[in-house]
């Protein structure tokens, strides 16, 4: 959600530059599909899965629907384990809260693992412009950072790059040698170039993934470690988190992390799911809780379970518009299906491309651990938009027929004579696994009240 | 009115209709009923090893063989005098050029091979991440089925920091190619042994 332009996203347009690139095209498609087909494997290793999901979504909306009193709870524990507590109405008024923060205790180098929030309240770009300057820590944050692109996946940041990609930028902005493009070598010189940043930092940044009422407890998960590295390093820790992620009770956790990297990665756990309940001894702990548009969303009765995703990417994965499109087409802080429903409600003329970047195939709803239906809240958004005449008329057309194009496997591969090389360079099993791959979990979506074909021929009536 | 009021109040103001109530968790049976087993599969999945320590054979000794060359082998568990301490340092930063940290796990869960480790076990968080390679010790018996199973215990709600370990610090990040010590811990290795006598007694003495 950049501040220069507020111009509406031409998702097609940027979409279609994405696919005229071959090899990256081909490699963002498979690498997600893969990612796709490994969570799959742990779903079928689970015989309770689809009884995790439906505790996951029933806690969530629990949670929401009292939201207030686990907020107050959450706090009250917070402030006895001794950690300071703030709230921000906005992004303005967290980053305003941390650069406070950071300036009452001197700090002026901060490190920082991934959080989607920071990325929405646009708060490095303003800690940059008061002095501070910032390390991310997470590898593929890193390289999104040092080649100034937002990331292109809440999970997987750079997974647009190859690493011919990251090589370059590595060698523009850290040294190193721009020929040498094997993937050890790069992250290690990351490594490298990074532990000496942390060492010396004065404050760490971290989001969470969950919040623990009953304890206090703000849990994080990552795989490389770097987020316990920026809390535990340094002597000052800020949480940045948004008020979503309450959950009622420790064991709660037992039932989202369980379903979280297991829908995220495909891997059964995050390498460390660390718990933050109070600063070690002689360190400090702030954690900003953030509403930036929540507590609205909370009141519409179409979108509020939206606020129950964990952020897991899945949805993304299986999108056969987002594995074919890339993240940063979809010009907004939020990409792929779950982006194509949050970003309309802080937005809806700028991001009313959005919700037809979809086929409304239901793939997202059938995969997404809390049970959201995100593709009847993508034709929702998609009446909300069209009633608010919000959809320009010349675009009307090319924004529709990229959803149809980028998703349906024929058309797609006539588009282009790029594609087409991107079709055959691919392994046959797998174009033709991916074909059908939208149907082939335990369940069918519901199908949409009425097709999209119907809408659209009413559409052009009324229009 | 501040940010806390009007937020919690817009939160109330705009409660989901409807009843919503909070599930109970029912037990789900174990994948496995081998604990050990399961969470041997587990770790080796994550990138991590597992030994049993040889009869008749010295811990320190039996570590160091496990990584030759490597000079610098700090103790946080308080079983191996041989080595220096990992609290001896004076900043979480000083333990930047250990090799090799040991410590102990309050306990391990076999549907994912993690080890619960927090600043108890830990002394200082950072050993955890800045060391090259992690030891971890394990009492075989101080396993738990699942991910459920662990968060049923107090533990967590009894310390400041506590982390679920599960293998060694990892990365797909470019181009999906798995990379071990992304920026923590190169390698994790767990050695199945109880706790040594003498340190119980060290630890109640103290
Ligand atoms: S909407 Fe569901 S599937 Fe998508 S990121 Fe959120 S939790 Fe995951």
């Amino acid at each position: 959600m950049s501040p220069e332009t507020h111009e509406p996203v031409d998702h097609a347009a940027a979409a279609a530059r994405f696919i005229a690139d071959a090899p990256h095209l081909a490699f963002h498609d498979t690498r997600l599909w893969e990612l796709r087909q490994k969570r799959d494997g742990q779903m079928h290793g689970v015989p309770e899965w689809e009884t995790l999901r439906d505790l996951a979504s029933a806690i969530k909306e629990h949670t929401l629907s009292r939201l207030a009193e686990y907020l107050e709870q959450f706090e009250a524990q917070a402030i006895a384990n001794g950690v300071q507590v703030h709230w921000a109405r906005d992004g303005a008024e967290h980053n305003a809260i941390v650069l406070r923060i950071l300036r009452e205790n001197n700090a002026k180098t901060l490190v920082k693992s991934k959080s989607m929030l920071t990325e929405e309240c646009e708060m490095s770009p303003f800690l940059a412009q008061h002095g501070i300057t910032i390390t991310e820590t997470d590898l593929g944050e890193r390289i999104q950072q040092l080649d100034d692109e937002p990331p292109s996946h809440i999970v997987v940041p750079a997974v647009h790059k190859l690493r011919t990609d990251v090589a370059r930028v590595f060698a523009r902005r850290i040294g190193g040698d721009p020929e040498n493009t094997d993937a050890h070598y790069l992250a290690e010189h990351c490594r490298v170039t990074t532990r000496p940043l942390m060492l010396d930092a004065d404050a760490g940044l971290t989001g969470a993934n969950f919040l623990v009422a009953e304890t206090g407890a703000m849990v994080v998960c990552t795989n490389e470690g770097n987020a316990d590295l920026s809390a535990n390093l340094p002597p000052l820790h800020i949480v940045s988190v948004g008020i979503e992620k309450l959950i009622p009770r420790q064991a709660d956790l037992g039932v989202f992390v369980r379903l979280l990297s297991r829908s995220a990665l495909g891997s059964p756990i995050t390498q460390y799911t660390s718990h933050f309940r109070g600063a070690r001894d002689g360190g400090r702990m702030h954690i900003v809780l953030v509403d930036n548009g929540r507590s609205k969303r909370l009141g519409q009765a179409e979108f509020w379970t939206s606020l129950k995703c964990i952020r897991c990417g899945a949805c993304m994965n299986t999108c056969p518009v987002y594995r074919r499109s890339g993240g940063l087409s979809y010009g907004a802080v939020y990409s792929g299906p779950i982006g194509a429903i949050i970003n309309p409600a802080y937005d809806p003329a700028r991001y009313a491309a959005l919700p037809f970047a979809s086929t409304l195939n239901g793939s997202c709803t059938q995969v997404c651990p809390v049970r959201i239906n995100i593709h009847e809240q993508l034709y929702a958004w998609r009446r909300i938009i069209a009633a608010g005449g919000l959809l320009p008329g010349k675009k009307r057309l090319v924004m529709r027929l990229a959803g149809v194009v980028l998703g349906s496997p024929a058309l797609y591969r006539l588009s282009t004579a790029l594609a087409r090389t991107a079709v055959r360079i691919l392994p046959r099993g797998l174009l033709y696994t991916r074909l059908n791959g939208w149907g082939r979990d335990r369940e069918l979506p519901t199908p949409p009240s009425e097709s999209f074909a119907s809408w659209h021929a009413r559409r052009k009536k009324a229009g | 009115m501040s940010a806390r009021d009007d937020i919690l109040a817009a939160c109330r103001a705009a409660r989901p209709p409807g009843d919503h109530p909070l599930p109970n968790l029912p037990a789900f049976a174990p994948a496995s009923s081998d604990l050990r087993a399961g969470f041997e599969q587990g770790l080796a999945l994550m990138g991590g090893r597992s030994f049993d320590l040889p009869a008749g054979t010295a811990l320190g000794a039996f570590i160091a063989a496990q990584f030759p060359g490597e000079r610098l082998i700090r103790d946080a568990s308080g079983e191996l005098p041989e080595f220096p301490r990992v609290d001896a340092v004076n900043r979480p930063r000083d333990l930047e050029n250990v090799d090799v940290a040991v410590v102990r796990a309050r306990f391990g869960v076999a549907e994912t091979g993690s080890v619960f480790l927090s600043e108890s076990e830990l002394q200082v968080n950072t050993v955890g991440y800045l060391s090259q390679h992690l030891v971890v010790l394990l009492d075989p018996v101080a396993l738990v089925a699942g991910i459920a199973d662990a968060y049923q215990r107090r533990d967590f709600g009894e310390v400041r920091y506590a982390s679920l370990m599960t293998g060694p610090s990892a990365t797909a990040d470019i181009e999906g190619v798995l990379i071990r010590g992304a920026q923590g811990v190169r390698s994790l290795t767990v050695i199945f042994c109880p706790r040594t006598i003498e340190d119980a007694a060290a630890r109640s003495a103290g």
